[in-house]
């Protein structure tokens, strides 16, 4: 959406055109994954004995030292929490250091209904419904020069605009990088007209700021896009998302922030099949794993520009219900994974599964507020250092998962 | 705009539309509240008026639709909408629903007819009795035979039998690349069992080209051969754009998108799947021009909405069920109830007030959602304790009665009021509306019982409505647009499949909203690149033949730009 207030910068701006030499930006990738997916069976407390308690059928076995049933355990990554087994794919960015953990991480708004906590996490504003924008708006860092705002510096993939994004600073959804055009060359330039001449301000901004990123789009939907060797994303749309960004990023259009979402998580029934390797859960997993060592590999050398983080609006009841699934929860886990990253640690304080610990005696105690996490990610990476504009009515303290 | 002697009737007076930025534009300069208030002082020219109007109530003109509402009289034209049994329907759109069959079933036939892969398992294990239907009855005991040895866990079907094997290659070869005749002819010519055999080997691109080619009846056959469940969802979608397009009874079409989205029902939620024609059906369409409390009740009690929103298993942690079960209260009906059906956010309840309603509405659950799928009330479920809602005492004991104590409640209270009226005015006036004007539509819902026809008379006789701030202010929802787009074209909707896909693509998969707020009445909320991207590709397409299933008589390609210019996005 375009707010009338971001006209001025778009007159005075020349087009930004995809072969100019412009400087390296840093990039923030969002991952949303909506549905609230289970962080104790995704970054798995395998030395806590209550999680085994709690989830006589479900929970994801021990590291194991015997090869045949390695495939069915959690991956170690240090003497207390390990991977899910279909997370393999992401063990080595942690052993490189480039991938960090934040556990017991989330929202404080005791809410437990997706669409409340989905809004809350976006607009950055638990328990406040009434925030107009959302945090990766607010949180595009001003420009001194309009010109050094690309327009395709904040892109969704998906055909409507994230919550998170809304706002008055122009931000474009793209549905599909090869399709981001009009398919006929006449209709494209007189459509291109109408919508500059058009009297009405937010149609008339809408459509300049989706010509203009069509017109930046156009040379690299030309080319047919290769991911670097060995990056194999897996089929399926958060793969396609991952594989446009990653796109987006290597052909050096200005993006600055990117955000996926990837639905699919909510596990009331069968979240487990017969083996941890198996069930809704690890399929989910197998394919979230895969896409996102697939972007790593696919960066090559912009690793160091890039951050990524993930987040889902809430977590899962810590014992396993009667169907072999969950309920919805409370604090979860968040994956922060770039070049600038300091990895292969699980942040956060463990709050424990004793009864006692639990929240509401029930779920995953909440110790690190997600806008500590996000806070750090714009001031840092994003270089936006007025973090009370980007989370009003919060002072975000980062925890050093960035360098 | 060089075309405009070439557009067709229902587009004429696209270019007068300038007067759409004024609003906006007067908005920057000066007290924005001022000017747009003063903008909704302004009346619009009387020429301006049978086009605001058939914009507003009904899914934009069709070729001679405005010179027949300026014949017949505007205000005529109102109350005629307002009172849609006494419009004749469109014998088209008759003709074109009748084949829908699934329209007209309980959600019990449905599944029953329709069935899943774990239904068809029930039905040959004796849980579930077949289809009566002897067509149907076949299809699925082809489907049983495909998922005999299945397990449990795994009731995906099993890929058919290779198509060479069926056919001779000569025969392949028609299907392939025969006329569209040639194909028919070819399929019609195999026995029954053979063509469903056949449907079932088909490629993706092979049974496509078949479908397009295919009268109605056999289209249904190809689209059931791979999951019947999924017909329901096709005749829904299918009936709402045919509705959209071709119903006489416009205004109602309308109202029941605008009320099916204030108690939005996600179709893919589980169940669901089954419960959501008879809910639009049964419990959202009789009661959009009757009294808000009848249509809170009616969703309240529905099967889809039970489930959606969780209180079907909702229970009182001390009842009979709660205390074996070890389960207790869901609130998600509770809030949503509060927050999105009634008071609205800033209503004036309480956290307390969200579980105490819950705890009210504890027992509404469903008589066997895979099967029955009918509201029950389980007295072992219901919290029967002391309860005390927006500071109402509600005494123990009451059994299903507190459901019902607090739906009057919460329909006869001003904030309902205000928050009903001012949705429906954002929906047919402008994204913020004038307070003077909900002011005045909420003291008619509360001095007429919640009457809905009343509310919307209130808002069409005011002269907010035919002002300057609503003339051309709003933008069009992605069904608007489509809708919209093929009846300036007069165009002929065969079946609704393409259209849907197009759908998908501009943001508004229909039935498909996973939140429950619904699609968003505001227009704004539909501005992003990929939507005007995929609007103006939908618009060339469509003048082009491109779009399966829509046939438009030949039009010029400056049409497609009209349809997919700024102007025609408005309303």
């Amino acid at each position: 959406m375009v707010g009338a207030g971001a006209a001025p910068l778009w007159l005075e701006r020349a087009l930004y055109a995809a072969d100019a030499t412009s400087p390296r930006k840093k990039i923030l990738v969002a991952i949303f994954q909506r549905g609230a997916a289970d962080g104790l069976n995704i970054v798995v407390p395998h030395a806590e004995k209550r999680y085994y308690e709690m989830r006589p059928t479900i929970a994801v076995p021990r590291p194991s030292q015997i090869s045949d049933r390695r495939e069915d355990a959690a991956i170690d990554l240090d003497g207390f929490f390990g991977l899910h087994p279909a997370l393999a794919p992401l063990k080595p960015i942690w052993d490189e250091g480039h991938l960090a953990i934040v556990h017991a991480a989330g929202s404080p708004d005791p809410t437990r209904s997706h669409f409340d906590a989905q809004d809350f996490m976006e607009s950055a504003t638990p328990g406040l419904k009434a925030t107009p924008d959302g945090w990766m708006n607010r949180a595009m860092p001003r420009a001194d020069r309009a010109a050094q705002i690309s327009p395709v510096r904040a892109v969704a993939m998906g055909n409507v605009l994230p919550r998170a994004m809304r706002g008055s600073n122009p931000a474009v959804a793209v549905q599909n990088l090869s399709d981001f055009q009009v398919r006929n060359r006449e209709a494209s330039g007189a459509f291109r007209t109408l919508y500059a001449d058009s009297q009405d301000p937010l149609l008339q901004a809408a459509g300049r700021e989706t010509f203009e990123a069509v017109s930046l789009l156009q040379s690299i939907q030309t080319r047919h896009y290769e991911p670097a060797t060995g990056a194999n994303y897996p089929k399926g749309r958060f793969g396609d998302c991952l594989r446009q960004i990653a796109q987006l990023i290597k052909a050096d259009v200005g993006v600055e922030m990117a955000f996926a979402d990837v639905g699919g998580w909510d596990h009331h029934v069968n979240e487990v099949g017969a083996r941890a390797s198996q069930g809704q859960l690890a399929t989910r997993l197998a394919d979230f794993g895969q896409a996102l060592a697939a972007f790593w590999l696919d960066l090559g050398d912009r690793r160091q520009d890039v951050a990524v983080v993930t987040m889902s609006e809430f977590g899962r009841t810590a014992r396993e219900n009667g169907d072999r699934g969950t309920d919805h929860g409370h604090a979860n886990c968040m994956f922060v994974m770039g070049g600038g990253v300091r990895g292969g640690r699980v942040y956060g304080k463990w709050p424990g599964l004793e009864p006692e610990q639990l929240y509401e005696a029930r779920d995953l105690a909440l110790t690190t507020d997600f806008r500590d996490v996000l806070g750090e990610l714009v001031k840092v990476q994003l270089g936006n250092r007025d973090l009370s504009q980007v989370f009003p009515g919060y002072t975000p303290s980062p925890r050093g998962i960035l360098l | 705009m060089t075309f405009n002697k070439r557009l067709p009737a229902g587009l004429i007076g696209l270019s007068i539309c300038l007067v759409a930025g004024i609003s906006v534009d007067a908005r920057k300069n000066g007290d924005p509240s001022s000017q747009a208030a003063a903008l909704f002082r302004q009346p619009i020219s009387k020429d301006h008026k049978a086009e605001h109007a058939v914009n507003r109530l009904a899914f934009g003109p069709r070729p001679g639709d405005i010179q027949h509402v300026q014949a017949l009289g505007i205000k005529k034209w109102i109350d005629l909408q307002l009172h849609p049994q006494r419009i004749p329907e469109n014998p088209i759109l008759e003709a074109k629903l009748r084949p829908l069959d699934t329209l007209n079933m309980s959600t019990a036939k449905m599944l029953q007819n329709y069935p899943t892969p774990q239904q068809i398992k029930e039905m040959v294990g004796g849980k579930i009795p077949f289809p009566d239907d002897p067509d149907k009855r076949m299809m699925v005991d082809r489907l049983a035979a495909r998922l005999q040895g299945k397990t449990e866990q795994d009731i995906s079907l099993p890929h058919a039998p290779k198509l060479t094997s069926l056919l001779a290659p000569g025969q392949i070869q028609v299907l392939r690349a025969g006329t569209a005749q040639q194909k028919l002819d070819l399929f019609g010519s195999l026995p029954q069992d053979r063509q469903d055999q056949v449907l079932e080997s088909m490629g993706q691109g092979m049974r496509g080209q078949l479908f397009v080619a295919a009268p109605p009846a056999l289209r249904r056959r190809i689209q059931s051969t791979n999951g019947p469940q999924a017909m329901v969802a096709q005749d829904l979608v299918e009936a709402k754009l045919l509705r959209a397009v071709y119903s006489g009874r416009q205004l109602e079409e309308v109202l029941v998108d605008f009320w099916y989205n204030h108690f939005n029902v996600f179709l893919d939620k589980g169940a669901d799947r089954y419960m959501v024609t008879a809910y639009e059906r049964d419990e959202i369409r009789p009661h959009v021009l009757g009294k808000f409390e009848d249509l809170l009740r009616a969703t309240a009690q529905s099967p889809a909405m039970l489930y959606y929103l969780d209180n079907w298993e909702s229970m009182g942690a001390q009842s009979t069920a709660g205390k074996r079960r070890q389960r207790g209260l869901n609130e998600n009906y509770g809030r949503e109830l509060l927050e999105l059906h009634t008071l609205g956010v800033n209503g004036g309840y309480t956290q307390k007030d969200v579980t105490e309603v819950a705890r009210c509405f504890t027992g509404w659950t469903i008589q066997q959602p895979q099967r029955v799928a009918e509201f029950e009330f389980n007295p072992k479920m219901h919290d029967d304790g002391e309860k005390t809602v927006l500071g109402v005492r509600i005494p123990a004991g009451g059994g299903i009665d507190d459901g019902f104590k607090v739906l009057h409640l919460l329909a006869h209270h001003p904030a309902t009021a205000r928050f009903i009226s001012r949705k429906l005015a954002m929906r047919f006036v402008a994204d913020d509306p004038p307070a003077t004007l909900v002011n005045r539509m909420a003291a008619t819902f509360l001095k007429k019982d919640g009457d809905l026809r009343a509310v919307l008379k209130t808002m069409f006789d005011s002269p907010e409505f035919w002002s300057r701030g609503a003339y051309r202010s709003k933008m069009k929802s992605p069904l608007e647009m489509v809708a919209s787009s093929l009846r300036a074209l007069n165009a002929d909707l065969d079946f609704a499949f393409g259209l849907n896909n197009q759908l998908n693509q501009l943001g508004e998969p229909l039935y498909r909203k996973a939140e429950p707020t619904g699609y968003s009445n505001s227009g704004q909320e539909w501005l992003n690149s990929a939507g005007l991207l995929a609007r103006m590709n939908f618009s060339v397409a469509l003048v082009n033949n491109k779009v399966p299933g829509v046939k438009v008589d030949s039009a010029p390609s400056s049409e497609g730009v009209a349809l997919g210019s700024p102007d025609f996005q408005k309303k």
